[in-house]
């Protein structure tokens, strides 16, 4: 389905390659969005670049601190600047999830880096563009993929709940500080879908009682065309 | 001048010096930056990123190592990055002078440079053996990767660690497309731009792809700086428009704004308008300024191109004075130093410099062209 105030959004969306964050390209690509993607197997970026031509592929870890600025360039060059940063890549932490007490330190910290470290810098290091995009009078947005496992204190979900639960409330900071230079920032809790994280953290899950990601996609993009002022709540 | 030398963007006790339009003389701490700004004025910065654009690899037909130093693109158009313009240097790095470098070897049109996971040839040289013409290979998103995988940040002699690509991004950087960094600007932080904006000052941006400050070869530094592109936003011209209007001064973050913003004006004949240019002037002691009506630098020997522009915002009298005080009150030089705030005096006007008595109309004094 088309979205007409899609057209031209520069956007970039992390995690590009798999679950929502395939949905949220194929979608934005499909509503003529620019769009560039991250994700770390260089092959699957290749082919999914090659699967939608017209996107822009980035190889990239955004959970290492040495590849945030070469992932921002590339972004940055491929789109020409950016209005829409999605943080979507996620980690769920120790696999098959494990009791908070049983999870290692190392693993805790993983997930930290991926869904909030990440995240942070990759934002942090896009801001620049985004901002500028506001000046022009563009919807400039961060949309950080969230989940219910940041409120509800789900039994062994630790290292995923903490580190989303962090990143809700990073957004939520974010956005009071961020939205007098004109960039809104979001939390977006897409709820159950079927995608691969979800069958790693439930592998017995029945796939038909869980959301398909292109549905969960579609809800997104309303937030990401959605006219906001100042004033305005977002989702968080 | 002493040369900082720790990659600290903003350092506690970083100084400032300013020269206000009467030729008065201040010293503050640069963190009290806004309190030299008044309602109305605006800011305008560099938002360039900064590549690393060294790239180290072999010339093949020799089998020689070389290092080429990205230093000229003809645009900023996105999918413009197979033509740039480089300097070559022999085997070594940066902890050799650039000074003392080696040559490398000869370079002839069609030769093939393997650097990384990049492919180029040598175009043609430009008036100088070091200075080339050089084509990349293959789709611009694969251009980009290599620069962006395998490029380093042109890094300086007198530093102590390798500078990383972070510590060469402003706090607004954005599109990549500065050989070295637009190091004014490393003055910006959020709190600052918070700042500005409770206080009425404005806040703009401009892309200027600022180049080489330095190349170690004396008849390539005659010739800097080289052409450089920029982009001219329109939210940025409405900015100036309406600072103007309101009596308000336009304050340029560094060198690279003050070429790109007086390179529009004069283009246009008036004020500057939005779109894409190649700086191409130099900016000096003749110089009129017709936009810009203070700058904010860092702080640079004499005889370089950067200092060779402060001239156009006062006299040399008053820039030797500058010199004096800088000595004397240990201020940092270079990229991670201190920084000068110069507010262009009376004999530097084409026009009425606006301040708190006196309207600006916006109207121009004509200039011989």
């Amino acid at each position: 389905m088309a979205h007409p105030p899609l057209k031209n959004l520069r956007v970039a969306v992390t995690g590009g390659t798999s679950g929502l964050g395939l949905a949220l390209v194929r979608a934005l690509h499909a509503g003529g969005a620019q769009v560039a993607f991250v994700a770390r197997d260089a092959q699957r970026v290749a082919l999914t670049a090659a699967s939608l031509p017209g996107t822009h592929g980035i190889a990239g870890d955004v959970s290492r601190k040495d590849q945030t600025h070469r992932i921002a360039l590339q972004i940055n060059a491929a789109l020409g600047g950016l209005d829409v940063l999605v943080n979507n890549a996620s980690s769920l932490g120790p696999t098959p999830l494990q009791l908070l007490a049983d999870t290692d330190c190392e693993d805790l910290e993983a997930a930290l880096a991926t869904n909030l470290v990440g995240p942070f810098r990759l934002t942090k290091a896009l801001l620049g563009a985004l901002a500028a995009a506001a000046r022009e009078g563009r919807p400039a947005r961060v949309v950080n993929i969230s989940s219910d496992a940041a409120i509800t204190p789900y039994a062994r979900w630790g290292a995923y709940g903490a580190s989303k639960a962090a990143l809700r409330h990073l957004s939520r900071i974010w956005d009071e500080e961020l939205r007098e230079h004109g960039v809104r920032v979001i939390a977006i809790d897409p709820g159950d879908m079927d995608t691969p994280l979800h069958a790693a953290a439930v592998p017995d899950a029945d796939p038909s009682t869980l959301k398909p990601p292109a549905d969960a996609a579609r809800e997104i993009i309303q937030w990401i065309v959605a006219p906001l002022r100042e004033t305005d709540a977002v989702p968080a | 001048m002493k040369a900082a030398h720790q990659p600290v963007q903003r350092p506690r006790d970083a100084k400032l010096l300013v020269i206000d339009q009467a030729g008065r003389l201040q010293h503050a701490a640069r963190s009290r930056l806004a309190d030299f700004l008044r309602r109305g004025d605006l800011v305008v910065a560099n938002d360039a990123a900064t590549m690393p654009a060294s790239l180290q690899g072999l010339h093949l037909r020799t089998g020689s190592v070389i290092e080429v130093r990205l230093a000229g693109r003809p645009s900023l158009r996105v999918d413009d990055v197979h033509e740039f313009s480089v300097i070559v240097f022999g085997a070594g790095d940066h902890r050799t002078r650039t000074e003392d470098r080696s040559a490398p070897p000869a370079l002839r049109a069609g030769d093939a440079l393997a650097l990384g996971p990049l492919r180029a040839a040598v175009q043609h040289t430009l008036g100088h053996p070091r200075l080339i013409a050089l084509r990349f290979q293959g789709h611009a998103d694969a251009i980009w990767a290599g620069i962006a995988r395998h490029g380093k940040p042109i890094q300086y002699a007198h530093m102590i660690e390798p500078l990383a690509l972070w510590d060469m991004w402003t706090g607004v950087a954005a599109l990549p497309v500065a050989f070295e960094p637009p190091s004014a600007g490393f003055v910006l932080d959020w709190n600052l731009l918070h700042t500005l904006r409770a206080r009425g000052v404005g806040f703009a941006t401009l892309t200027h792809a600022a180049g080489i400050s330095s190349t170690g070869d004396a008849a390539l530094d005659a010739r800097l700086p080289f052409d450089e592109p920029y982009r001219l936003p329109s939210s940025t011209v409405r900015a100036v428009e309406q600072a103007r209007r309101s009596g308000g001064r336009i304050v340029a973050i560094g060198t690279t704004v003050t070429r790109a913003l007086e390179h529009a004006a004069a283009a246009s004949g008036g004020l500057p308008h939005a779109g894409d240019g190649v700086a191409d002037q130099r900016i000096g002691a003749q110089t009129p300024l017709r936009v810009v009506d203070a700058i904010l630098s860092g702080t640079h020997e004499a005889g370089s191109s950067h200092h060779e522009l402060l001239r156009a915002f006062t006299t040399d009298t008053m820039l030797a004075q500058a010199d004096i005080e800088l000595a004397s009150h240990g201020y940092r030089s270079h990229e991670f130093g201190d920084s000068v705030l110069i507010e262009r005096m009376a004999q530097c006007r084409d026009r009425p410099v606006p301040d708190r008595t006196v309207i600006s109309t916006g109207i121009r004094v004509g200039l011989p062209a």
